[in-house]
């Protein structure tokens, strides 16, 4: 077994682990922050997307030991420090950008991802982007609408409420 | 003034909040205090023999509790077919059993002969490694024509591996053959509606848990109906009394058909539950989800148009082989008949209509109803020889279809495939579809298109769908096992908040943000004093569930004739505070008052003398203010639409783009028009997955080739447009209270035949005209053979 | 999964140290290991993960040569921007998270015959540095999931001859988006190379006679009538072999008509 500590959301945590523990598995297990989801086991759906040291990653497919010393945040730091939602997670409300919600904190990660590096993305960056997240119930039209209005961008010409 | 808040509004979704801040409650998120953890040992032979199971070696491992194999299930009863379909010389349909875990042979990659229980998943899958099974490997039923001619039986017990051989309307069999033999015109087409598999993202789990003093189990499942799961188990399988299970379904991440059906793996952690005393826990990997969940669709098909020279349709007749898999899935039976071959008149006053459907066994997961549910396939059929007719007689796609719809002023019309559409105008959807789509600039844009290398192809298409499943006397008659009502209880509160329990299940549709905007406008309280219940036998009304467009058009209707109930009391109560006759009571805005004078009462003073009942009239009333609907519905409804597309073919690759979709429907009157719509993206999304992408592939040895993301194609954000939806031409529904249809599958089921039509319109721009049809999905590869076949 | 011993050294003669005793695997970015062990289709009984060893991260470019650290990520390769074909390619693997974690050095030592870098590689004629010696692109790639590496050496770098100019065209595969096919064309001063991958059951190729068509005549239409043999070209649920070799000509054209 092996000691490993790492900030997440801001927050000091330690834990132990077997080499073969998954970083969503830490996450969802040890530290009980399930809000990141499990959608596949080829490393493609994105639902278990958080960030580490600041850069989106899957975290189905890294160990939790590798993460040793890391910053990470997942979707339970993201809101704003009064508990209302981030610009990204209103945009999603706003704008319809998630029916079940299960590949929804994958997105808003991702979403957050792409902003940080591309604060005003055109639709087709915001698509190419999102390549590494499937979503099932959206037909992804509302999520990219919500990106784009997340990004400050007018969306009225878009379709739709 | 424009609303701000009921019916014809879109509030943003309540339960939006706690899934974008990772407070969603799914199943595998639930963890119970001593919770032990299923893995189940799958078969990797598509058919076999099962000799024997040896679990000694696996029964020493480290932190093994139990381990079960079939023998285990053999004196318990199968899971059912929910709908008894009876061939065309009236024998009943061939009915195997379906046990929990294989017994005697395997039947698909991916069968479960044992489980394993353990104190970690890990030490299960270890346990399950060590295993030995002796299957004697047999030879696999895969092709459906093949399974047909014989030679090996997927159940052998049956001695055919054809479930039923349905005719539909058998009666109309022979008129419809002699018009397609006297007809002008006759359009055949041969095609194939691929085989999907649903993927909603979050994979099946089951945890149950048993009360050693009480007797009483709990099953927390990824459920769509979790009252029709414990009826299956309780009933039909573990013979449970259904007054000691009660099933949970928290929040589930989708399921678009694929979790309304009781899995064996429900069945098998509880009866462990049970045997340990303890938490029994189950997670499908996405491998174990892409073998087991009852895949969607796969018809062969060959259907023939006859029709006038000028295109006056005269019949159709459609062949059909329907693949069921290895098993009976619960609604495997009725997806192919009743739910595909009722449709198959269209929006057509066509004369004419004969379907023949062959339910086939195969070595292959279960088969069962997916988005659409035999509307797909129908639609599909219909829509695509219909689009080869227009061309071979050299007329307008759209022009055939006016020609041929029913007009506004002949419904309530009975169709020749034996329903009867209530209402509907088709000739309104297609006159909106043209002033959205700017069909007049399509030539232009073929133009630019072609400067660029491609091909550019419009695809037209029209369908009609039965949702708002179903009348219960008529699917009595026609061989279902449960009525199809539901369930609601408004449970107005002392304080004047009200919570509504729904045998609706929402996952992803908005429940908890719709219901309360009807009740809203009926009772004139704040929607956000409202809260909807579902999901938990334990705290609804015995209903039905969510499947094929219902929940407004059936639970919805239950939901208004309960609160209907409330205001019935109410105002019973409100006469009495207001010492005046029931009679002379208005009811507006949340206030009773007494007509003609200022006197008054507001909702929630009524509320709270109902539960505070000082000075009440006891000898006529009882306390409270709860009420209960079940609500049958009268028919089905009919929602229906037009649909556009524009698609780019790169004729040297053979890649589809799609350029544009327009979908214009008519679901009756619509609560949230911003749900609708998003309803109606997702439906799209899938369909054009469906027309262009996805393909659930099995090799001649049943091996499972499409087995992970790898190699099936799931749409991604890059290969879908924005697309241009419309639902404002509406004729209201004529037999439910809200006059609404149901808008879930609406999209699934138009959009396959836009993209074919589509795409051969764009080949025969290019000259290829020998292309008469490709097969979905319409891949590169397949376009690129096709223009260089 | 199986369990491990997992090591992370902080160089490269510690990883070699730690990878020397028997059933020892690298770990680069973990982005297909990660997966197929998952699957239990993999089990090292240690794992040596390369992630923590700075002398193999990075992106130099001096004068024409790129060197590109063994455990630098697909993210920063494309973020270096050395030249257009290595550009597009590394912003093109996968999807962003996984070009976050996925290392070119894991890519070349696993060969997958669908993967992007082993065409770049044998594009611009690369050399493989690893801990130990140089191979030349040309010997390195030795059929599908097959290389010269021998069991204990790591790829330490990659040094790829800056093209003057170069462009990679991939066609994806639906599901999986690696590459159906890929062609990466490099022209250099002496010549142009033409590397496909996806295509071949025998892994990454050179196909030599377009090489010589567009050295003499850089342009699409030098190659418009020119065809691969299809007999060795992969053949599954998403294409044929006929249909893949039409893509290498497709794709090789429109690779010189973009490169830049």
């Amino acid at each position: 077994m092996l000691n490993i500590t790492m900030k997440i959301n801001g927050k000091a945590v330690s834990g132990t682990v077997e080499g073969r523990t998954l970083l969503v598995e830490f996450l969802r297990n040890d530290l009980h922050l399930t809000g990141t989801h499990v959608g596949c086991d080829t490393s493609q759906c994105g639902a278990c997307t958080i960030h580490v040291n600041g850069i989106a990653v899957k975290s189905c497919s890294m160990f939790a030991v590798e993460a040793d010393g890391a910053s990470i945040d997942t979707i339970e730091g993201q809101e704003n420090t009064d508990g209302s939602l981030n610009k990204i997670q209103q945009a999603f409300q706003d704008h319809h950008g998630l029916q079940c919600g299960f590949c929804t904190p994958g997105m808003v990660m991702a979403a957050a991802d792409l902003l940080q590096n591309t604060p005003t993305p055109t639709e087709a960056e915001i698509r190419n982007h999102l390549d590494g997240n499937i979503c099932r119930c959206t037909g992804y039209h509302n999520i990219v609408k919500a990106i784009m209005a997340a990004s400050g961008q007018d969306v009225s010409a878009i379709a739709a409420e | 003034m424009p609303k701000d808040s009921g019916i014809g509004t879109s509030p943003k979704r309540r339960e939006d909040i706690r899934f974008l801040t990772g407070n969603g409650k799914y199943t595998d998120d639930i963890n119970l205090t001593g919770q032990s953890h299923a893995v189940f040992a799958r078969s990797d032979v598509a058919h076999g023999k099962i000799n024997h199971i040896d679990i000694s070696a696996a029964e020493t491992m480290p932190g093994v509790l139990a381990i079960f194999t079939g023998e285990d299930f053999a004196d318990v009863g199968g899971n059912p077919a929910g709908w008894l379909i009876n061939s065309r010389d009236g024998e009943p349909m061939k009915e195997p059993k379906r046990p929990v875990l294989a017994y005697g042979k395997v039947r698909h990659v991916g069968d479960a002969y044992a489980a394993v229980i353990a104190e970690t998943v890990l030490q299960a899958q270890d346990a399950v490694e060590a295993i030995k099974a002796d299957i004697t490997e047999l030879p696999a039923i895969v092709d459906m024509e093949a399974a047909l001619a014989g030679g090996g039986f997927v159940h052998d017990e049956i001695e055919t591996n054809q479930c039923f051989d349905w005719g539909w309307i058998e009666d109309n069999r022979a008129a419809t053959d002699a018009a397609i033999k006297a007809a002008p015109h006759v359009t055949t087409l041969s095609l194939v509606n691929n085989r999907l598999v649903p993927n909603a993202m979050e994979s099946r789990a089951s945890t149950a848990d048993y009360d050693r003093g009480t007797g009483d189990y709990t099953l927390y499942t990824t459920s769509q109906n979790p009252h029709l799961t414990r009826l299956l188990v309780c009933a039909f399988v573990l013979g449970i009394p259904e007054n000691k299970l009660r099933v949970v379904s928290p929040d589930v991440g989708g399921g678009f058909g694929s979790k309304i059906y009781h899995y064996g793996e429900e069945a098998l952690v509880l009866a462990a539950a049970k045997k340990l005393c303890r938490p029994v826990k189950w997670t499908a990997s996405r491998s174990e989800s892409f073998l087991t969940d009852a895949h969607g669709r796969d018809h062969v098909t060959k259907i023939e148009l006859a029709c006038e020279k000028d295109g006056t349709f005269i019949a159709f007749r459609t062949d059909t082989m329907a693949n069921v898999g290895a098993y009976l899935s619960n609604f495997s039976t009725v997806t192919p008949t009743f739910l595909h071959g009722t449709l198959m008149a269209g929006n057509y006053t066509v004369p004419n209509v004969y379907v023949n459907v062959k339910a086939v066994f195969t070595n292959t997961a279960p088969v069962d109803a997916y988005r659409g549910a035999g509307r797909p396939e129908a639609t599909y059929s219909l829509e695509r020889v219909i689009d080869k007719c227009a061309r071979e007689l050299a007329l307008d796609p759209i022009e055939l279809r006016r020609k041929n719809f029913i007009k506004p002023d002949q419904f309530p019309y009975a169709s020749a495939a034996g329903l009867e559409y209530d209402a509907g105008n088709y000739d309104a959807l297609f006159d909106k579809l043209e002033g959205i789509v700017d069909f007049g600039g399509f030539k232009a844009r073929r133009a630019e298109s072609e400067k660029g290398g491609k091909l550019r192809g419009l695809g037209i298409n029209s369908y009609i769908e039965a949702c708002g499943i179903a009348p219960s006397n008529l699917v009595g008659i026609l061989g279902a096992r449960v009525g199809l009502y539901d369930a609601a209880t408004v449970r107005v509160n002392a304080t004047g908040n009200i919570s509504v329990m729904v045998g609706a299940h929402s996952h992803g549709q908005g429940h908890a943000t719709v219901f309360p905007q009807v009740v809203s406008e009926m009772l004139g309280v704040e929607e956000n004093s409202i809260e909807i219940v579902h999901g938990d036998t334990s705290k609804i009304p015995f209903g039905m569930g969510s499947y094929g467009s219902r929940s407004l058009a059936v639970c919805g209707s239950a939901v208004v004739r309960a609160t209907e109930k409330i205001i019935n009391k109410a105002t019973k109560i409100a006469a009495h505070m207001l010492e005046a006759s029931e009679s002379d009571i208005d009811f507006k805005d949340g206030k009773f008052s007494v007509s003609g004078t200022d006197k008054s009462v507001a909702f929630g003073e009524v509320a709270f003398k109902a539960y505070v009942p000082h000075d009440y009239p006891h000898d006529e009333l009882e306390p409270g203010l709860e009420e209960t609907a079940f609500y049958d519905p009268a028919n089905f409804t009919y929602p229906s639409g037009a649909y556009a597309c524009e698609v780019e073919v790169d004729p040297e690759t053979g890649k589809v783009t799609v350029e544009s979709f327009t979908a214009v429907d008519d679901f009756g009157n619509v609560i949230n028009p911003m749900i609708v719509t998003g309803q109606v993206h997702g439906g799209i999304g899938q369909g054009i997955g469906q027309a262009l992408l996805e393909n659930c592939t099995y090799d001649e040895n049943g091996q499972l080739l499409s087995a992970s993301y790898m190699d099936y194609a799931m749409p991604r954000a890059s290969d879908l447009p924005f697309y241009t939806v419309d639902h404002s031409c509406v004729t209201p529904c004529t037999h439910n209270p809200l006059g609404v249809k149901g808008c879930g599958e609406a999209g699934a089921i138009g959009s396959p035949p836009t993209i074919v039509n589509a795409v051969v319109d764009a080949l025969h721009s290019g000259g290829h005209t020998h292309v008469t049809h490709i097969d979905m999905p319409v891949s590169p590869a397949r376009v690129w053979s096709a223009i260089n076949s | 999964m199986y369990n491990f011993d997992f090591v992370k050294p902080l160089n490269v003669a510690d990883a070699l140290v730690a990878l020397a005793s028997e059933e020892a695997q690298a770990l680069g970015g973990g982005q297909t290991l990660i997966p197929t062990m998952k699957q239990r289709l993999a089990s090292p009984e240690k794992l040596v993960s390369l992630s923590g060893i700075s002398e193999m991260q990075g992106v130099d470019i001096s004068g024409n040569i790129v060197t590109i650290g063994g455990a630098t990520t697909h993210a920063n390769v494309a973020l270096a921007g050395a030249f257009e074909g290595l550009t597009g390619l590394a912003g093109g693997i996968g999807d962003p998270a996984v070009r976050n974690r996925g290392t070119i050095g894991g890519s070349l030592a696993n060969n997958d015959p669908a993967a992007c870098y082993p065409a770049a590689a044998l594009a611009t004629g690369a050399t493989i540095v690893t801990n130990d010696r140089e191979i030349d692109a040309d010997d390195y790639f030795q059929g599908m999931f097959t290389t010269a590496l021998e069991d204990v050496e790591i790829i330490t770098a990659v040094r790829m001859p800056i093209p003057q100019v170069s462009n990679y065209q991939k066609f994806e595969q639906p599901a999986s988006r690696f590459a159906l096919v890929g062609v990466f064309v490099a022209k250099y001063a002496d010549g142009v190379r033409v590397a496909v991958t996806g295509a071949s059951e025998n892994g990454v190729f050179r196909w030599s006679e377009a090489e010589g068509v567009l050295s003499t005549n850089f342009s699409a239409d030098a190659i418009l009538g020119m065809s691969v043999d299809s007999s060795e070209m992969i053949s599954d649920l998403h294409g044929t072999k006929e249909y893949r070799a039409n893509l290498v000509r497709v794709l090789t054209g429109r690779a010189v008509s973009s490169a830049s």
